[in-house]
């Protein structure tokens, strides 16, 4: 009987049990028994270690750990205190009018494009303009540095792997940013400020001791998010990162790939280690968050003052607008090369310029372009239909469910996608999803939805209930009030939402690469394997290419429902007249 | 020991003052009063007092604190106190741990400490609340615990806003003789931004009437 009346809220859960957690978790165990020696395909089906003593074996693993911990570690830090000191310069109340003040409305605009573009992308530009014989090196020379040739120096893909941390910094600090200003909404920022600074406290320190306490709580999942990603990524280590030994991602992905198949089974122990060195670091960023808030609360009971930090705000204010700096001359740099025609080192530009790429990208539509947009398109548009299907179940069936969906839906964000990945291939074929167009599709929903989700939920959430209240009132179905109330309302986030969707999904690489079993190229695999020939402009044409599908995107979401307004009033002004 | 406030007033981006220039002098122990109508700038003239104003608004005339002009100091260097509306105990931190914010650092040693902020609990009527979430207090224990926050950090004047405005008639009565006590004892000058007459009566200090220009 109960069953029976709210049987939608079990039809949801399913779909979201057998579309998400059941590959996740499907992808994980057959990784699991092929790193334990059981991978039918290769005709082995007993249990054995063999996997693990190969890959103990392999040369430059050590490497490839401290590469992997120290970019990752590094680079989530890192783009979590600039993307906290943000929010502070953007909440402040400089007495000074800088120019930097001035910018303060324009931060958003700053930082969309950087948000908006594939990790790949960025990384891309960012190896164009540190490179030698990037854009840097040329601005400088030969005026500064009296350099004729690109000078002998590892600027990218260093051995510390510091430029593969400062890439990531690049990308994730918008994200951070924006991420923290939305659940900053939830705190009363500017009145606690003021109490904090009436008792004597500098401003810098009341942020410390009130604000980030308040706020960590409230951005810990995207944070662990970014912290996942940085210590597994795979685009952004091919490009920025060493290469021999590489972190260990890529030294994953790159023995998945061997040309001897036999490196499957030490490919799948390091794919599963790389699954509990996330469970680790995980465990090691809370527990070191954790000490902080402890020393924290220590050091706000002692009621110490605190100095304003001036040289802390001249180094993060600085490192700030570099990295934003750095993240949009990294796009420009990409569209610059993308028009060149010839760009000799040491010319600050090009010496000729020509749009032929461009053209023939119009004239003949590559297959790349085809396949992304429709990946995009597909999985972005289902992550949104679910997602409001999800939440419009949890309105009218009651929400006990919703924390328990919450985390699986995130399942994959938490997960390095290489350790689940190559599994989920073997999964797929077992059930006959042969590498094609709808099973690279699944696998970009499994990163598309959480990302969707975590967009909606809260304006879904803030949403006035009233108004339904009201509708209903007046006699309007609930179907009636989920059309022409809640989705209307919602039209922006809902826009927005979409947006992101396709962002995501133009930017994945390794479920493109590996359940497509790359036959399927998209703009991110094509960009990416480009990378490293020797035609810039091309890898230019298809980065920047990369970059502007999801900022039509978000063009789009931010421009239609502004359109929609005018609209109205526009026919408001007619019957007026 | 005295803070005086000569034709002030508060102009916006536009250029305009927001309210006709204010002269009040408040003696230590001194309880002033802020009337006018709603919209004037009363929040806002405490805002210029305490230096919290927002960087659209500028502030003309002469605030001065003991004889020290206040107007190029941050808000951190005023030492003046201010209370809202909503007490704002800090959600993060237990009662105690918010007066423990509130506590002046020249208390250094951490049992004196611990001692003076259990001594403040005890005269707010809040003994054995130390480790209590502030979310778990009644509205009254609430303002009281914000009180002596403010107090702890030893300020040299302090600024009411409508501090009563949120509490039921008989606790505001019951809160206002606490708070003037509490306040009176530490002999500061008191400004008090309210609407209700009852409240001038019990301040029995001077009063001005903020007038839109």
């Amino acid at each position: 009987m109960r069953f029976s009346k709210s049987w939608p809220k079990w039809v949801m859960l399913a779909i979201l049990l057998i579309g998400i957690l059941l590959p996740v978790l499907a992808g994980l165990g057959e990784t699991t028994w092929a790193a334990f020696g059981i991978l039918p395909a290769l005709g082995k089906y007993s249990f054995s270690l063999t996997a693990w003593q190969h890959l103990f074996q392999l040369p430059g693993l050590t490497t490839s750990l401290r590469l992997t911990l120290v970019s990752g570690f590094l680079s989530t830090a890192v783009a979590l205190i600039l993307a906290l000191f943000g929010c502070a310069w953007l909440h402040g109340r400089s007495t000074k009018h800088s120019v930097l003040s001035k910018l303060k409305p324009f931060t958003a605009p700053f930082l969309v494009p950087i948000l908006a573009a594939p990790h790949a992308a960025v990384a891309i530009g960012l190896a164009f303009l540190l490179a030698p014989s990037g854009w840097l090196a040329r601005l400088f020379s030969p005026w500064l540095t009296a350099w004729q040739l690109p000078p002998d120096w590892a600027t990218v893909q260093d051995l510390w792997g510091l430029s593969l941390a400062l890439g990531l910094i690049i990308k994730e600090l918008p994200f951070l940013w924006l991420i923290s200003l939305v659940a900053l909404k939830q705190i009363n920022v500017s009145r606690q400020l003021s109490l904090s600074q009436s008792m004597g406290y500098s401003y810098a320190s009341s942020w410390y001791k009130i604000i980030f306490p308040q706020l960590y709580p409230l951005i810990r999942l995207p944070v662990l998010v970014v912290l996942v990603y940085s210590l597994s990524t795979v685009d952004m280590a091919q490009i920025l990162g060493p290469n021999n030994p590489p972190t260990l991602a890529l030294a994953t992905m790159r023995w998945f790939n061997d040309a001897n198949v036999a490196m499957l089974l030490p490919a799948s122990a390091a794919a599963l280690s790389l699954g509990m060195l996330m469970v680790v670091s995980v465990f090691l960023w809370e527990m070191s968050i954790k000490l902080i808030m402890v020393i924290t609360k220590a050091l706000t009971r002692s009621g110490s003052r605190g100095r304003p930090w001036k040289l802390a705000t001249k180094v993060l204010s600085t490192a700030l607008s570099a990295c934003l700096i750095l993240g949009l001359l990294s796009l420009a740099v990409l569209a610059i090369w993308s028009l060149t025609w010839r760009w000799s080192f040491p010319d600050a530009l090009p010496a000729s310029w020509s749009y032929a790429y461009w053209q023939n990208l119009v004239t003949n539509w590559p297959l790349a372009l085809l396949h992304s947009i429709t990946l995009a398109l597909g999985s972005s548009a289902l992550a949104v239909v679910l997602s409001i299907a999800w939440l419009e179940v949890q309105d009218r069936y009651g929400g006990h469910l919703y924390r328990l969906t919450f985390w699986f839906i995130y399942l994959p964000l938490l997960v390095p996608q290489i350790a689940f990945l190559y599994g989920l291939k073997i999964g797929f074929l077992r059930i006959g999803l042969n590498g094609g167009m709808g099973a690279v599709m699944w696998a970009h929903l499994l990163f598309v939805l959480p990302y969707v989700m975590l967009s909606l939920v809260d304006s879904w959430r803030a949403l006035d209930k009233r108004y339904v209240q009201v509708a209903e009132s007046l006699g309007t179905s609930s179907w009636g009030c989920f059309w022409r109330i809640k989705l209307s309302l919602l039209l922006q986030p809902l826009l927005l939402a979409w947006a992101i969707g396709m962002a995501v999904s133009i930017s994945q690489y390794l479920p493109t690469l590996m359940i497509g079993a790359g036959k399927i190229e998209s703009l991110t695999t094509e960009a990416i394997s480009l990378a490293s020939g020797a035609d810039r402009r091309l890898v230019g044409v298809y980065g920047l290419l990369q970059a502007l599908v999801p900022m039509l995107a978000y063009g789009l979401a931010l421009l239609l429902p502004r359109l929609i307004t005018l609209k109205m009033r526009d026919n408001h002004m007619r019957e007026l007249s | 020991m005295s803070l005086e406030l000569s034709s002030l007033t508060v102009i916006t981006g536009q250029n305009i003052p927001l309210f006709k220039p204010v002269n009040l002098v408040v003696s230590k122990g001194e309880v002033a009063c802020v009337m006018g109508p709603s919209g004037v700038g009363k929040s806002t003239l405490l805002n210029a007092i305490g230096g919290h104003l927002s960087p659209h608004f500028n502030v003309t005339g002469d605030i001065v604190l003991n004889g020290q002009p206040l107007a190029c100091l941050p808000a951190a260097e005023r030492q003046i106190g201010v209370l809202f509306q909503d007490p704002l105990l800090f959600p993060h931190l237990s009662v105690g741990d918010n007066l423990a914010f509130g506590l002046s650092p020249k208390v250094g040693d951490l049992k004196q400490r611990r001692l003076l902020i259990e001594q403040a609990l005890e005269q707010a009527q809040l003994c054995g609340f130390y480790h209590r979430n502030p979310a778990t207090l009644s509205g009254g224990q609430q303002s009281r615990a914000a009180l002596m926050r403010a107090l702890l950090a030893e300020p040299k004047a302090l600024l009411l806003d409508e501090p009563f405005a949120k509490l039921d008639l008989e606790l505001r009565h019951t809160m206002r003789e606490f708070l003037f006590t509490q306040a009176r004892q530490q002999l500061i000058p008191i400004v008090l931004v309210t609407h209700e007459p009852a409240d001038l009566a019990a301040a029995k200090g001077p009063l001005v009437v903020l007038q839109p220009t």
